[in-house]
């Protein structure tokens, strides 16, 4: 890596260079890429990293064989995830062990290692490359795609692979009249939930004057999604690339990153992301000598999901308490500091880049007419393949979940799939087969929301759920408008009658009711939908609804009140493992004799259940 | 607020200087939680309402007004992680250690805290206990974890985990 770059004053100086960082790269191209993201992280993959490293040494390959730390490979679920170039032989629940016998065997012999290669969980078939793997073959993935050959903290990495192209082009090639044209005939929506036309807002902002703003919102804070934080901690020049010709276009100077704390690895990507642009003269005075110029601010959030939504970000930018304003005027007219501003979600701004790179009519190919591009999904839950996918917008929720996600975990029935966060709805199965975009996904309830998918199986009780989301809202309301901070309150305490056994369906009546007044009459996005898991839950789970109140049952066997522990005698060895985990010692019986619990003394924890080994132990 | 440092520490500055939160976010960098005094005299130093540091400490989550434990347990309850059963393992860590959600055994030794979500949904259901991580959690699990010999525990449970 060369420190001393001079900053790029031209296109042709960036040409120059890029064909410099190419050639590195291509000299490069044996290397071995290691999922660096946070779940692979959690499972050491950090310790692979380094065994990968004292191998190579050991063996002289330091110069001829590289190691990259990468961002997320997707496939979250079998991390951590380790690929081999060139050939891309993608080896799977690596440990840091196995490193000297991959180098071994597949960089210096040739062979492929069969007992880390992916077997497909429901067919058994193996696949040894990866693009071969079910998981990969149906999606369409080219924002992230990036992440498997890029090491996130090196700009020469993702210069060799075009980017910045995208940059050079806009401000070199276009007018930002003309790079607002583009965005809007590509239909560029908003990734972060409302799917605004994001063309739209940044030609309000540009016919504006005077001091202007440009806010990346990376404050992901739907529970289950983590799209935007394995952009920013895989491809963090994308996102970057994407705000600085953002601003170009709405001629905004200032810009800021606002990213939530929970994530502090990306908050070291990004900021390292900005730092190496500003020293090849990407960010700061005079771009490519373009004359326009920015500077790059990072915010990091302090932790309220309200600040998700755009005006209570903007107050928590500026050091304030997060509370929403009414609008209009709306950001582009009055936001930050009461100047023109625009806020672009992470992906949103990801996609920019390729707009502008292949042209509005070629990004517009891949998608539906109304909603084009591609979607990043967090596929979560109880689905065999948890991970990052990404997919043409419009492609059903069935190829999504059975042909990617590789189906329900332990062979189990599929009950609901849940998308658009605390805000979104739960899908039955006979939805299975709606397309994924914008509006199909409101028509019905739910929402696209920023792209969490939460699968449930038949173990996922929809009331229990609903109560789940109305406590995270509960939580999360900034207490501004009375039928939110109460009215979530309520629902919530309506919705603990009816998992209790204490509710009646009067109560149900009123549940629907109140749900409405909520939506009706609050000011803000968190508000008005907070409602939805409720609503979206009776209106195709209601004789769920019915059987917890009419019979005091919870056919999924996770209401607490509503369930019992028994142990079958027939069935019990006496071995006492149920015995010695229990906590609340509710467990009595001797040695290889048949036990019994005290159903006054349970508390319903389950661990016995999860204990017994001769499965004695009955819920119901 | 035009200064870039309060208390002699360095504050990161946005486009309109430093804000209350990058004030409060430094104090709490340095001394690890908001204690009182250094909230009074950096208000006094920057000439700012204190009401005004202390309607933001409580509005956000992630400001402390009371010292941490000296180990830290965090608990997801993401949307992934409720549905593989999250509830019952924040209740098995409060029930092993002692300790409420959002706050501090009695001899200061942890700290639990129940957070929305870390994104990182294929370990479902998670704790992170200083700093790391250990996925696909039960009870059990838990228990062992916690047990009354740490250094034993932590080698059965982690080389149970790391796959």
């Amino acid at each position: 890596m060369d420190l001393e770059a001079p900053k790029i004053k031209s296109a042709e100086e960036f040409f120059y260079i890029q064909r410099n960082y190419q050639k590195q790269y291509r000299d490069n191209n044996r290397f071995i890429a290691i999922c660096g993201d946070t779940g692979c992280t959690a499972r050491n993959s950090k310790a692979i990293l380094g065994s990968l490293d004292r191998c190579l040494k050991e063996k002289d390959l330091s110069e001829t064989v590289g190691a990259r730390f990468t961002g997320c490979l997707g496939l979250c679920e079998s991390g951590p995830l380790v690929i081999v170039y060139p050939e891309e032989i993608l080896y799977h629940r690596v440990i840091p062990d196995d490193m000297p016998e991959i180098v071994e065997e597949t960089v210096q012999a040739g062979r492929i290692i069969d007992r880390l290669i992916y077997r497909d969980p429901s067919s058994g078939e193996k696949y040894a490359y990866a693009r071969g793997l079910p998981f990969y073959k149906k999606q369409v993935r080219n924002l992230l795609s990036g992440n498997w050959k890029t090491d996130p903290t090196k700009i020469e990495d993702y210069i060799a692979q075009g980017g910045y192209e995208a940059l050079v082009k806009a401000v070199t090639e276009m007018s930002p009249g003309e790079v607002v044209q583009e965005v809007k005939e590509a239909r560029l929506r908003g990734r972060g939930g409302a799917g605004f036309d994001a063309g739209l807002k940044w030609e309000e902002c540009f016919k504006a004057s005077g001091r202007k703003f440009i806010i990346c919102n990376a404050d992901e804070g739907d529970p289950g999604a983590f799209m935007d934080r394995s952009l920013l901690e895989g491809n963090p020049h994308a996102v970057l690339e994407g705000l600085i010709i953002g601003a170009y276009a709405t001629d905004a100077r200032e810009g800021v990153v606002y990213i939530r704390s929970e994530y502090p690895t990306a908050v070291e990507k990004i900021k390292t992301a900005i730092n190496r642009a500003k020293e090849l003269g990407l960010v700061g005075d005079d771009i490519l000598g373009s004359g326009f110029g920015i500077q790059i601010y990072l915010s990091i959030g302090a932790g309220a999901f309200v600040c998700g939504e755009t005006s209570a970000l903007i107050a928590s930018v500026d050091g304030r308490v997060g509370e929403p304003v009414q609008k209009p005027p709306r950001l582009v007219q009055q936001g930050y500091l009461d100047r023109p501003t625009v806020v672009n979600n992470v992906e949103t701004l990801a996609n920019v880049p390729h707009i502008i790179k292949q042209g509005a009519e070629n990004y517009r190919a891949t998608g539906t007419e109304a909603s084009s591009g591609t979607k990043i999904f967090s596929l979560v839950g109880k689905v065999n393949n948890t991970g990052l996918v990404e997919v043409p917008l419009g492609m059903t929720l069935r190829e999504i979940i059975f042909e990617i996600g590789g189906g329900i975990k332990e062979g189990k029935a599929f009950k609901a799939v849940q998308t658009g966060g605390p805000s979104g709805g739960c899908l039955p199965a006979s939805y299975l087969d709606l397309p994924t975009d914008f509006e199909s996904l409101t028509e019905v309830g739910s929402m696209m929301g920023s792209g969490g998918m939460i699968v449930m199986d038949e173990d996922t009780c929809m009331v229990d759920l609903a109560g789940y989301f109305l406590k995270f809202l509960a939580d999360e309301s900034c207490g501004c408008c009375f039928t939110c901070r109460e009215g979530i309150s309520r629902l919530l305490e309506l919705v603990q009658n009816i998992s209790c056994g204490r509710g009646s369906l009067d109560q149900l009546d009123l549940l629907k009711e109140l749900a409405e007044v909520v939506k009706d009459s609050t000011l803000c996005g968190l508000g008005q939908t907070a409602p939805n898991p409720v609503l979206s839950t009776i209106k195709y789970f209601e004789d769920e609804y019915r059987v917890h109140i009419l019979q005091n049952k919870c056919p999924a066997g996770v209401c607490r009140a509503l369930i019992t522990f028994e142990i079958i005698e027939s069935y019990c060895n006496g071995c006492g493992l149920c015995k010695k985990n229990c906590p609340s010692d509710a467990i009595t019986g001797e040695q290889k004799k048949p036990h019994y619990i005290d159903k006054d003394q349970c508390d319903k924890c389950g661990i016995c259940f999860s204990t017994c080994r001769n499965e004695a132990i009955l819920k119901q | 607020m035009k200064k870039n440092t309060v208390l002699g520490l360095e504050v990161p500055c946005g486009p309109n200087g430093v804000s209350v939160i990058t004030v409060l976010q430094a104090i709490q960098g340095y001394y690890g939680y908001l204690p009182e005094e250094a909230l009074e005299k950096a208000a006094r130093e920057l000439k700012v309402p204190l009401i005004d540091f202390y309607s933001v400490a409580t509005f956000y989550k992630n400001f402390r007004l009371a010292p941490q434990g000296r180990r830290e347990v965090v608990t997801c309850a993401g949307t992934a992680c409720h549905v593989r059963g999250s509830e019952k393992i924040t209740e098995e860590i409060s029930r092993t250690l002692g300790v409420d959600i959002s706050s501090t055994t009695e001899d200061g030794e942890y700290s639990l805290k129940c957070v929305n979500c870390v994104g990182a949904c294929a370990l479902a259901p998670l704790i992170i206990v200083d700093g790391r991580y250990y996925g696909q959690m039960t009870p059990l699990k838990v228990r062992r974890l916690f047990s009354d010999n740490p250094t034993k525990t932590e080698q059965t449970v982690s080389s149970g985990l790391s796959k």
